[in-house]
């Protein structure tokens, strides 16, 4: 045991150069069954910083370090990679995963480090006043169901009156995240509400979906992640369910998620987050990143769904730490600095469009209360002849009067369990 | 040479029937104790204590627990996620309901709840054994992480289904919660670790323990010479459940602080407990820590070494841990099925021989 010991502590000391840069970690899952869905979200995290690096060196002149870690969506390996990266200066976490959020929450206030878990995570800690170090902009889960059911209102004439809505949900924290959402706008909107979970890792979902064959509810929304969603897209397909009422959230609507079905998921829908298209910035990024070989996976991910998202969240990272240099005037930024940076940032179409990725998600202001963004989403088809996704709408704006109250509501009951006192009241 | 039971004389039973009756052995036990309690709280980092020390001491009680059972009672158990699961959730309901009660009576409080738990699904193995207890088991497994995935009064009605362990201290120190220290939780746990492996020790040893191995070693002669099977069979049940909850209690409320049932204690952990005490020696309280660390430090260091040292990509570096590590468990498995506290046992015999082996 003592061998081991000086093991891990030489393979420790040679692990920690000196500290300087800005460092990122980029906890990433490459192995088990939600890699399918890691591997282009940190492909595109990666290459975005790569490329600052290769483009303008850095931000602000300063030099981005990227440590990677997997943890293979595994909370006890999430947790050894934050203490393991934490103490090299990490600026923000993103360990896309809703299970390492809820261990990391409040880990992370306590060492001053913020926690970035765009459109995951918990979805209270949009609320400021109560997660000083947590932000989910720009949506969070509740604004998703919300706004796919705005969409649904919008297509049935604003009347959801006594229709079947199934919600498949993978069975975790992340999957129950829009079950009380969802129950209230089923009360409120008159439609039934039926909840089938599908348990970890998702591929056996049998019975689920002979439920949905025997009941035929009018819509299936699908909060799933992995193989459950390549699975479920199947059995829609196996049982002849109608894919266009077939509608997954934003971790559910990626191309490797309906490719396996081939044309039987021709008309699935996703929301998504972030918009899709030829952004100049992925010819930046082959140009300057790929073809000078520092291409984070193999580089046939780019442009897909999930690595754009990637990427998106490496842009709003790194305009916070762009930030948080302008507000405190020195490049080699701390994780507090860049706290005061997420949470003055402020995202513009002007802006996106200069860093060669115009409209790629919607303009908001994030501010001491608010860690939440806009929760706007759009909502997007599969298109099984041209292998792609085909936007369908705008931005989509959630009904902020159901998720709000439940946001203030569940952030209060956190903040009174630990003894929180609110932030931002002198605003 | 200083290995041997020649010139260490004993002049009372106590002494004769001490746990480890060569001086060696006794000595090398109060330096790891020293080590233990007197050096390493001094140094620990976050680091140290979340990624190694902490986990390992919180699995080796659960292989400690497993091993009565299956080690030392012969009922071969897939059920140990599951029943971790209940300790884990007895904290919690414990924790939230009553806020003022302190962090070691939760924990036993959570042990002995397990503990009942494990007796009502022990009482099968007085009918069925071997593969058929097996399966047994694992339905308990499936059917306590659906209980706490299905019933909302376990997770308090949250909306997520996820329990986090509030903040609660001992002696005005933090034990559960971001603000913990590293040294507290690590002493807490060592504290657990210390009186529980003491206990079982003594367990394992004496009347008790003796009827747990007559049942293993073959239950209708045990029968015949009179060893209760029912009172036998139950008592391994419940005292191993009891480990097992503690150590469910302490992974949820020390280590985590916040659980997702199907996640953290998932069929998966049964097999990795299970792993440990086949690896570190079936009926061996040193195997159950050898085990633990086997399965707990092993992933960690290598990914340590082949990332740090080697400069390898994380990925592939977590490729190449589950091929080391699964080829690791087959060799041993190949050259030593008695685990490595067999190896232990025949250096401690070589030991002994040394430096005139016949």
């Amino acid at each position: 045991m003592k061998k081991l010991a000086t093991f891990a502590a030489a393979g420790m000391m040679a692990a920690s150069p000196a500290l300087a840069d800005l460092v990122i970690p980029d906890l990433h899952y490459r192995t088990g069954p939600y890699a399918a869905g890691g591997i282009p979200f940190s492909d595109g995290y990666q290459d975005y910083f790569n490329l600052l690096n290769a483009r303008d060196g850095g931000i602000g002149g300063e030099e981005i370090r990227i440590i990677g870690c997997e943890t293979a969506y595994n909370t006890e390996r999430g947790v050894e990679c934050y203490e393991s990266t934490k103490g090299e200066g990490a600026l923000v976490y993103q360990p896309l995963s809703t299970g390492i959020t809820y261990q990391l929450i409040p880990r992370a206030t306590a060492d001053g480090i913020p926690l970035h878990t765009m459109g995951y995570g918990r979805t209270s800690a949009a609320n400021g006043e109560v997660f000083s170090h947590v932000f989910n902009y720009p949506a969070n889960y509740w604004d998703g169901a919300s706004v796919i059911i705005n969409q649904l209102l919008e297509e049935n004439d604003g009347n959801l009156e006594g229709q079947t809505i199934a919600l498949l949900y993978h069975n975790s924290a992340y999957g129950r995240e829009p079950i009380r959402t969802l129950e209230i706008l089923s009360e409120q909107h008159g439609f039934e509400l039926t909840q089938l979970a599908v348990d970890h890792p998702g591929q056996e979902q049998g019975n689920q979906w002979l439920q949905i064959r025997r009941e035929r509810p009018d819509y299936v929304i699908m909060w799933g992640w992995g193989v459950m969603n390549q699975v479920a897209v199947q059995e829609a397909a196996n049982i002849r369910y109608p894919m266009e009422n077939f509608i997954g959230n934003w971790w559910a609507g990626a191309e490797h998620d309906v490719i396996p079905a081939g044309a039987a998921a021709n008309g699935y829908r996703a929301l998504n987050m972030n918009r899709l298209g030829d952004m100049p910035v992925f010819d930046e990024i082959r140009e300057l990143v790929h073809e000078a070989g520092n291409a984070a996976g193999d580089g046939s991910n780019i442009g897909t769904v999930l690595y754009t998202r990637g990427m998106y969240a490496a842009m709003l990272a790194a305009e916070a730490i762009r930030t948080a240099q302008e507000m405190h005037g020195v490049a080699a930024i701390t994780p507090e600095m860049m706290r005061d940076g997420m949470e003055a940032l402020s995202i513009t179409n002007a802006r996106m469009e200069e860093l060669g990725m115009p409209g790629v998600g919607p303009e908001f202001n994030v501010t001491c209360a608010d860690h939440g963004g806009t929760g706007m989403a759009i909502m997007q088809q599969w298109n099984a002849d041209a292998q792609e996704w085909v936007t369908l709408t705008d931005f989509i704006s959630p009904d902020d009067s159901v998720t709000q109250p439940l946001v203030l509501e569940d952030s209060a009951q956190f903040a009174e369990e630990n003894g929180i006192e609110l932030r931002c009241q002198d605003s | 040479m200083f290995y041997r039971e020649a010139g260490d004389f004993k002049t009372s039973y106590a002494e004769d029937n001490q746990t480890f009756p060569i001086k060696f052995d006794r000595f090398r036990y109060y330096a790891v104790l020293l080590v233990a309690l007197g050096i390493i709280p001094f140094f620990i980092n976050d680091y140290w204590a979340n990624a190694l020390l902490i986990p390992f001491l919180i699995y080796a009680i659960a292989a400690i627990g497993l091993n009565i059972l299956t080690g030392y009672c012969g009922q071969v158990s897939l059920g140990t996620g599951g029943f971790m699961a209940v300790g884990a959730y007895a904290s919690y309901k414990l924790m939230t309901a009553f806020p003022w009660m302190d962090m070691v009576s939760v924990t036993l409080l959570a042990g002995l709840i397990t503990a009942m738990v494990g007796v009502a699904f022990g009482l099968p193995s007085l009918r069925i054994k071997g593969f058929y207890l097996a399966v047994a088991t694992l339905a308990a497994q499936f059917f306590l992480v659906w209980m706490f995935n299905k019933v909302p009064w376990f997770y308090n009605y949250s909306a997520s289904g996820q329990i986090s362990a509030p903040e609660r201290t001992m002696f005005g120190l933090a034990v559960t919660g971001p603000n913990a220290d590293a040294w507290v939780r690590y002493l807490f746990c060592l504290f657990f670790v210390f009186v529980l492996a003491w206990l079982a020790r003594n367990l394992t040893r004496g009347s008790i323990g003796r009827q747990w191995m007559a049942i293993r070693d073959m239950d209708i002669a045990a029968e015949i010479i009179g060893v209760n099977p029912l009172k036998a069979k139950l008592t391994a049940f419940a005292v191993s459940s009891f480990f097992v909850g503690i150590a469910g209690g302490l992974l949820f409320t020390v280590y985590l602080g916040a659980v997702e049932v199907g996640e953290a204690f998932g069929i998966t952990k049964s097999f990795l407990v299970l792993f440990m005490i086949i690896i570190g020696g079936l009926g061996s309280l040193f195997g159950s820590f050898a085990g633990a660390a086997f399965m707990v430090l092993l992933p960690v260091v290598l990914r340590n070494f082949m990332t740090g040292t080697l400069g390898w990509e994380s990925t592939i570096a977590t490729h190449f841990e589950f091929v080391i590590v699964g080829g690791l468990i087959m060799f041993f498995l190949i050259v030593e099925p008695h685990g490595l506290a067999r190896l232990w046992q025949l250096t401690k015999e070589k030991l002994r021989l040394w430096p005139f082996p016949h």
